[in-house]
């Protein structure tokens, strides 16, 4: 018997869905035990009846509910607390759900700052008051993750979530587990590069220039990123975009971890610990351009991104 | 007043919309809205940022199309820092891209719009998707996720993320390719043209035919075009000058820079999602019998203002479509018909690129040194031209951003189209779920 299953996007960018696509072949494999009894994406369930003529929002029962993005808006909210009462297992996938995600860096302002910008101070956008009716929903407080809300029975992280990470929840769930998550390992647990524990000292380098590495040679051959004296989040990331096996995603191209996958554990404090490791490797942490943001690019909720005084005038 | 259809959520598309139907009295069309309910922030919270981190910042806007993004805003970047990327860079930076795009337009092709046209437009809900495609044509739908992890394969394993990508900086991109990995690629990018000519003979024979009264008739509106073209007219997803048609196929061709004096951005207090308009025809006025300012994007608009493609397999089948639906073609399912008339340059732009050594050039990223400066970035996005608009300080931070993105460019449109698909298929009160899917197809075609 196909486990039924409910499935939707909040405040996403719909990258998390497309993992699931991913899953690559033993995504058929997977497709025939699971129903799919609401997924925006694949399939023309609608809320309000077949017909369009519904009062109120129907979310069918299912076993797993699967949400994706943050919760942004009051629909948003109500939809979500509609599907956590009709499923048995819900799971945050993705990091937006599981922390936020980078559009909880609008936490960073007062909500009437965002609209100001957007609707009265772009470029080419004609200056109108702020969109209202019953059709708009209204902005929650913050851009908050799924557990700030409700609860959650399976966290699964990422920006995006590997492929393996998805189906291996969803198939521990099939077998009747009642749980699952990533090993508490870091990025760097999970990076070959070369570490000798100290850096060339000074401030933190910009983004402005590439690695110093031999392209012919893997990277078990290039020197640590933070060792090169730029920000790398790998230490206090969580190991698993790489999926079950190869290396960190980011660092695959050659490029810093910027912490997509969010704390290692639960209580961590990325951004204090981060500046330790930094400071481990001889670097000045307090040197590191746009810190609160930079360090918490993905994790802006759960009150880590919060509405900072204006900026003086220069 | 009568009742209101709620159609909600829109499904199978990339994103939250929906759909409301307003019937008079009579149970006749009085009026129809498509709602994007969903704002997220990032010209606000994009402000303070680093320059340099804005390329694996703003890809985050879209999950499916976040190469286009990341490299709309690489470009931005460049032009910021005021430096060019060597060529090596641009051409490792269009291969990713047309990689990416190959994967998009399989995607919404077979897992997306095919549903509908494969299993029928009136068919039950519950089989009228993906999983009823993959009972339905089995050996297609392995073929398809194969192909897509094809695509994942090639991006990943040199550029790591296929998903919200980190390889294009300012001035380049962060890795140079090995001979070696050239010489994996090739076949694989061989193996997507192939699948691409085979996916545009299947469409041709077994799709197009049989829904040529549906695409005569479904969500068709007549309003403008906007594209990228190249100097001497070849339609380009990276690079060129922005073309602007009007109805009757006049255009404008202008710079990234000027594109501030044709395109403006209304909004009406029952959308977050703005409409983009071209403010120089006039006021946004979406009514069906005289639009005005309204102008399209994506696949069909692109096809409409090119003079030609810039590869030969898609050119022929250009050549075809053109003689068939002339120029500009208003046709509104014509979309996916052009979609695929796109994935064969795509294919064949990829191939192209891996037969190029210079691609392996190690000479891959210019220096660069922050300045207080203005830059502006597009490409075409699978949906449509994207616009970053940065301004930044002399430390290289970010004080303004200005973005006109993919799907937004189409919100008039699309709301036309529904309207226009709704009064062509609701009469007197009648109406089924295949009628209501049927008013959604107008929007698919669109791909949101």
């Amino acid at each position: 018997m196909a486990v039924k299953v409910v499935e939707d996007w909040l405040n996403a960018c719909s990258g998390c869905e497309i993992s699931i696509l991913n899953i690559g072949d033993p995504l058929l494999d997977l497709l025939p035990q699971l129903e799919f009894v609401h997924i925006t994406a694949l399939v023309d369930h609608k809320f309000f009846g077949q017909l369009g003529d519904g009062a109120t929002m129907e979310i069918p029962e299912a076993v797993v509910g699967i949400v994706s993005g943050g919760v942004r808006n009051e629909e948003q909210k109500h939809e979500l607390e509609e599907i956590r009462k009709k499923v048995q297992f819900l799971i945050s996938l993705g990091s937006c759900a599981c922390y936020g995600g980078v559009p909880a860096q609008a936490n960073m302002w007062k909500n009437d700052e965002v609209f100001e910008k957007v609707f009265r101070n772009c470029l080419t956008t004609d200056s109108a008051p702020n969109p209202e009716d019953p059709n708009v929903p209204k902005w929650t407080p913050t851009c908050a993750a799924v557990d700030e809300v409700v609860k959650v029975d399976i966290a699964i992280p990422g920006c995006p979530p590997h492929p393996d990470w998805i189906a291996d929840a969803v198939l521990a769930l099939l077998s009747g587990k009642t749980a699952w998550s990533l090993p508490e390992r870091s990025v760097c647990d999970t990076c070959p590069v070369i570490r000798e524990q100290k850096s060339g000292g000074g401030p933190v380098k910009r983004w402005l220039q590439n690695m110093e590495f031999n392209p012919e040679e893997g990277l078990e051959k290039m020197r640590c990123i933070n060792e090169q004296g730029f920000l790398c989040m790998g230490p206090v990331t969580l190991a698993g975009c790489n999926g079950k096996a190869g290396v960190p995603r980011c660092i695959q191209a050659r490029t810093p971890c910027r912490g997509c996958f969010g704390p290692i554990r639960k209580g961590a404090r990325p951004m204090v610990e981060m500046m330790g490791a930094l400071t481990s490797v001889g670097l000045d942490p307090k040197s590191l351009v746009d810190r609160r943001a930079m360090m918490n690019r993905y994790i802006g909720g759960h009150g880590f991104l919060t509405v900072i005084p204006a900026r003086p005038a220069k | 007043m009568g009742k209101v259809i709620n159609i909600q959520p829109v499904t199978r598309i990339e994103g939250h919309a929906k759909v409301s139907i307003t019937l008079d009295d009579a149970g006749n069309v009085a009026d129809t809205k498509l709602y994007v309910q969903t704002l997220r922030g990032f010209e606000k919270f994009c402000e303070g940022r680093p320059v340099e981190e804005m390329p694996r910042t703003v890809c985050h806007i879209c999950g499916i199309c976040p190469w286009a993004h990341h490299l709309a805003s690489a470009k931005a970047t460049d032009a910021c820092y005021g430096v060019t990327p060597p060529p090596a860079a641009v051409k490792l930076r269009r291969l990713m891209q047309s990689v990416a795009y190959v994967s998009d337009k399989i995607l919404n092709f077979y897992f997306l719009a095919a549903p509908d046209f494969v299993i029928g437009p009136d068919a039950d809900y519950s089989v009228r998707n993906v999983i009823g495609i993959v009972q339905a044509a089995p050996e297609i739908a392995k073929k398809v996720v194969h192909m897509r992890h094809l695509g994942a394969q090639i991006i990943e394993g040199f550029a790591g993320r296929a998903i919200h990508p980190t390889f294009a900086v300012p001035g380049g991109v962060s890795k140079p390719m090995t001979e070696t990995e050239r010489q994996k690629m090739l076949p694989l990018a061989k193996e997507l043209l192939e699948f691409s000519q085979f996916s545009m003979k299947f469409a041709k024979e077994n799709v197009f035919p049989k829904y040529l009264n549906a695409i005569k008739t479904i969500g068709v509106i007549k309003v403008g075009y906007l594209g990228t073209v190249t100097a001497d007219g070849a339609l380009d997803f990276y690079d060129g000058k922005l073309r602007l048609m009007k109805p009757d196929g006049a255009y404008d061709d202008f710079t990234y820079e000027q594109y501030a004096d044709y395109l403006g951005e209304w909004v009406e207090p029952w959308s977050y999602q703005k409409f983009p308009y071209a403010k120089k025809w006039g006021k946004l006025n979406m009514s069906l019998d005289n639009p005005v300012g309204v102008y399209r994007t994506n696949t069909l608009s692109r096809i409409n203002v090119a003079d030609k493609m810039a590869t030969p397999l898609a050119q022929a089948e250009f050549e075809e479509f053109r003689a068939a639906f002339g120029r500009p073609a208003h046709f509104t399912l014509l979309y996916h018909y052009a979609r695929l008339i796109e994935l064969l340059q795509c294919a064949e732009t990829a191939v192209q690129l891996l037969e190029d050594k210079e691609i392996t050039s190690t000479d891959i990223r210019v220096p660069i040194t922050p300045r207080a400066a203005r830059g502006i970035g597009c490409v075409e996005a699978p949906r449509g031209t994207l616009i970053h608009d940065y301004e930044c300080d002399e430390n290289g931070l970010i004080t303004k951003v200005n973005l006109i993105v993919g799907t937004t460019h189409n919100n008039a449109a699309m709301n036309m189209s529904v309207n226009q698909a709704a009064k062509a298929l609701i009469h007197e009160g009648k109406y089924d779920q295949g009628i209501l899917n049927k008013v959604e197809m107008a929007i698919r075609a669109y791909d949101p």
